[in-house]
């Protein structure tokens, strides 16, 4: 049986992203599992690549392995956590997660074969595909965004700015027993408060005044 | 068999449940819960950008970028609450994790 290229990179990649994500769920050391993460991200943007929709594939790269994966990375390597103390019981639930699974993989499969496309949905396009060869992917996309979703886009920006925030202020902690320069204090500091000037009798000492504060 | 719009919606269904497995698979490691919620999200996105470009309709591309959007902050927020937890208990453990509630 022949197979053409693209179809053998879609098996390439499909394969690929679904290793990976069985990888990420049963993987010893969560440190493999944030990797084997990355290559299935990686993987269902070779997906996207192929499907057409390069933007989308690229941003998959950039948020994704950039930021979301690498977030992840930093997490379960700063906290120090027992591992195999939470790997404890995981068979226990095997059982019950492999029959919701095998029931899930059953109705969508279900769902897929008993299911076709209406007649004229190809017609009803809400926003259909440029077709002009000059334009592409990202530009048709951007017109888009920019016109018909502006505001959508908008309280997408206002979702990662409330996300940003809210992990600033969650993380965010002061530690009591840290001396930091406090600069209006410096400041504000007077001559009279920061020395005294004592006479000194000959042969005799002078007892320095404990300073309060 | 020409790979089509079916093979790509397979492949988001396994990932898709893969992500639902993993779930109950690592219940008491919250780490690897949001990881499988990562993975979820991503099979939905190879739904939406599979009808998008078969229907020829990129709205479902724009939609797909918002799940994105969304993803990523509830990475973030997931990941900050993980670490203030981790910091008071000194363990993620998933089962007493309902201590949280006032």
């Amino acid at each position: 049986m022949e197979i053409a290229l693209p179809d053998m990179v879609f098996y390439l990649f499909a394969s690929v992203t679904v290793a990976s994500g069985v990888l990420v769920i049963s993987a010893r050391n969560p440190v493999h599992s944030v990797l084997w993460l990355i290559l299935a991200f990686f993987s269902a943007a070779g997906l996207f690549v192929l499907m057409g929709a390069e933007f989308l594939a690229m941003l998959l790269v950039v948020v994704y392995v950039g930021a979301v994966a690498v977030l992840f990375l930093f997490v379960v390597m700063m906290l120090d956590i027992n591992f195999t103390e939470l790997r404890q019981g995981m068979l226990q639930h095997l059982p019950l997660g492999g029959l919701v699974g095998f029931i899930l993989l059953g109705e969508l499969v279900a769902l897929t074969l008993a299911w076709n496309f209406g007649e004229d949905v190809a017609k009803n396009a809400a926003s259909p595909t440029p077709t002009d060869a000059g334009i592409t992917n990202t530009e048709a996309l951007g017109q888009l965004l920019y016109t018909d979703y502006i505001f959508i886009f908008q309280t997408a920006g206002l979702i990662l700015l409330v996300a940003m925030i809210g992990a600033i202020v969650l993380t965010l902690r002061d530690r009591p027993g840290v001396r930091r320069q406090n600069i209006g204090q410096q400041v504000n500091r007077k001559p009279q408060e920061a020395f005294d000037l004592v006479d000194v009798e000959t042969g005799k000492g002078v007892s320095l005044p404990t300073k309060k504060g | 068999m020409a790979v089509g719009l079916g093979h790509y919606l397979t492949v988001a269904a396994i990932l898709f449940v893969f992500g639902v497995f993993g779930i109950f698979l690592n219940r008491k490691n919250v780490i690897i819960i949001l990881m499988s919620v990562e993975l979820m999200l991503l099979a939905v996105n190879i739904n939406l950008v599979a009808f998008s470009t078969h229907l020829g309709d990129m709205t479902g591309q724009v939609l797909a970028m918002f799940v994105l959007t969304v993803a990523a902050a509830e990475a973030a927020i997931g990941l900050a609450i993980l670490v203030v937890y981790f910091r008071s208990r000194g363990s993620i453990a998933v089962e007493d994790i309902n201590q949280m509630k006032g």
